[in-house]
């Protein structure tokens, strides 16, 4: 029982708004001393750890030169112009078809997207803009809203997607994890049971994308009748 | 031989680290000026040496870096953009063709997959196939660059302003997906998750079928918030309730449990903190107030995945 402490320091670190960073540490350190563990034989743990997962972080750093560049040279003005000569885009349907962008490209087994390559310089700035068509006056809190709806919807396209390309982390993870029990299990048996899921996860955001339009269409009603949601 | 592995693009994101550290260091409207030097400098540090420095030294250069975040020490970008007027007039002289580059990174990453992986002259070989996903976003980045410095004409600098000044908007924050990843290696090492595995097995009535569904997909889920990784959150709730439970114990596939499963803890995944990388860093780089935002954005969805998945696996796994 003693091990779980780490959990909640994690568990109160974030209820209390604690520095993450901080939190995190500190959860390290009492798990390793819980587990017996020595200062610095946890810091050479996580320094270890640290280093072999640069990878989660390569892709932003590497990719925010060249989206910064673009964005200097207008590519968010002319997203925004783009989607405005669509009428019936909304915010919730840039959102949506998005999603679907990210999650058929995903099962297919490429990635496509991405929240520093995609949402912040593409679909962000298109979404908004679709919303703005519809009210000029869109709020600063309204707009932060839509933005996280398009993270959302890259993290909800991403992951409901993946399971269903055999050829990646989830189900070669669950592949070899029963491998090694000796447990015969297919690849496709998983792959097709992610299918059912898949759907549900793209009809719930369409939900929430409708809901974010409904929102939207009564916080700003048209000014002509008609101006659908 | 490998031409173009995942450590020459560790170096290169370091090297560029680096640059947004002189960048800092040099620039006295800075208002955090010593502290963010200091902080990304020792970060590009741990990105091109990496596993040259002894761990426990990478250890407490990550405890200086944590230190200085958590005393506010290191601040927002000073670097200029352009005002919204001239962005328009790029956006109006460039047209369509700013997209160009924006399109390279995923046309990029499609052809790495699906091609570059395949290329070798004997031994020699242009990716790894293991590490194709991640090089291939690299190396997308690379040819956009180049391609947007092309169309756009700007100055050298400009993507050094531009890349310190979005990396400054995320902040500290960037660390934490690592930092995080540590932190469930520990938990591993530690045993967190045979411990909370056993409490659930023995704590619920799993005699009945259902509440065997029903733990195991909210014991990967809520396993995944407190760990923010299914992948990590898997193996022991699998081994602890899953295969005793639902397989063992009721017959039920184990094909059917581990794919809802695993969609399952993906819920969790969406719903905590703790996978920063998809939901905190985000937040920061879409300048948004509330770090969680995202979280709240996404969570109805999860839910509502998470409750299709139970019942799924409740109608289909001691069936088929």
């Amino acid at each position: 029982m003693i091990k779980l402490v780490g959990i909640l320091v994690v568990v109160l670190g974030f209820a209390f708004r604690a520095n993450p960073l901080l939190v995190v540490v500190a959860a390290g350190l009492v798990t390793g001393f819980a587990a017996g563990m020595s200062f610095n034989a946890i810091l050479a743990q996580f320094g270890a750890l640290f280093v072999d997962s640069r990878y989660m972080t390569l892709p932003i750093i590497l990719m925010l030169p060249v989206v910064g560049l673009l964005e200097r040279h207008g590519l968010r003005e002319r997203s925004e112009a783009l989607i405005r000569r669509a009428g019936a885009a909304t915010a919730g349907r840039v959102i949506l078809l998005y999603t679907a962008v990210r999650q058929v490209s995903i099962a297919l087994g490429v990635s496509i997207g991405g929240h520093a390559g995609a949402v912040r310089p593409l679909v962000a700035p298109m979404a908004e803009a679709a919303a703005r068509v519809r009210a000029p006056e869109l709020s600063d809190k309204d707009s932060q809203d839509i933005r996280a709806h398009a993270a959302a919807a890259d993290n909800v396209g991403n992951f409901f997607g993946e399971d269903i390309f055999v050829a990646v982390g989830g189900i070669l993870l669950m592949k070899g994890f029963f491998d090694g029990l000796g447990i015969e299990v297919g690849v496709w048996s998983m792959a097709l049971w992610g299918i059912p899921t898949a759907i549900a996860a793209f009809v719930a955001m369409a939900w929430r994308a409708r809901a974010l339009d409904q929102r939207l269409s009564l916080r700003y009603p048209a000014r002509k009748p008609g101006g659908d949601a | 031989m490998t031409l173009l592995t995942l450590e020459r693009f560790y170096v290169l994101a370091g090297l560029m680290l680096g640059v947004i550290a002189v960048r800092i260091a040099a620039d006295p409207r800075h208002g955090r000026r010593v502290g963010s030097a200091v902080f990304w400098g020792l970060l590009g540090v741990i990105f091109v040496a990496g596993r040259a420095i002894p761990p426990v030294v990478t250890g407490y250069i990550l405890l200086v870096l944590v230190a200085l975040a958590a005393l506010g020490r290191v601040g927002t970008p000073s670097e200029e953009t352009t005002s919204r007027d001239e962005r328009l007039a790029h956006a109006q002289r460039l047209g369509n063709r700013v997209f160009w580059p924006a399109l390279m990174i995923p046309a990029t990453a499609v052809a790495g997959t699906l091609v570059l992986s395949r290329l070798h002259w004997g031994e020699v070989r242009l990716i790894l196939p293991g590490n194709a996903a991640v090089v291939s976003v690299g190396l997308g980045a690379a040819v956009a660059l180049l391609l947007a410095m092309r169309i756009t004409r700007a100055r050298a600098q400009a993507p050094a302003a531009e890349g310190s000044r979005l990396v400054q908007t995320v902040g500290w924050a960037l660390i934490l997906p690592q930092l995080l990843a540590a932190l469930g290696g520990l938990f591993a090492r530690a045993g967190v998750g045979e411990t909370v595995a056993g409490i659930v097995a023995q704590v619920l009535p799993t005699q009945y079928p259902a509440v065997a569904v029903a733990a195991y997909c909210l014991g990967m889920a809520l396993f995944t918030v407190c760990l923010g990784n299914a992948f990590a959150a898997f193996p022991v709730v699998t081994l602890g309730v899953g295969l005793p439970l639902i397989v063992h114990g009721h017959g039920g596939n184990p094909a059917i449990m581990a794919a809802l499963g695993m969609l399952s803890g993906y819920c969790g995944t969406l719903l905590t903190p703790m996978a920063a990388n998809f939901n905190v860093v985000p937040a920061m780089l879409l300048e948004l107030d509330d770090r969680h935002a995202v979280i709240r954005a996404q969570a109805p969805v999860a839910l509502a995945v998470l409750a299709v998945n139970a019942l799924l696996m409740y109608a289909c796994v001691y069936r088929f």
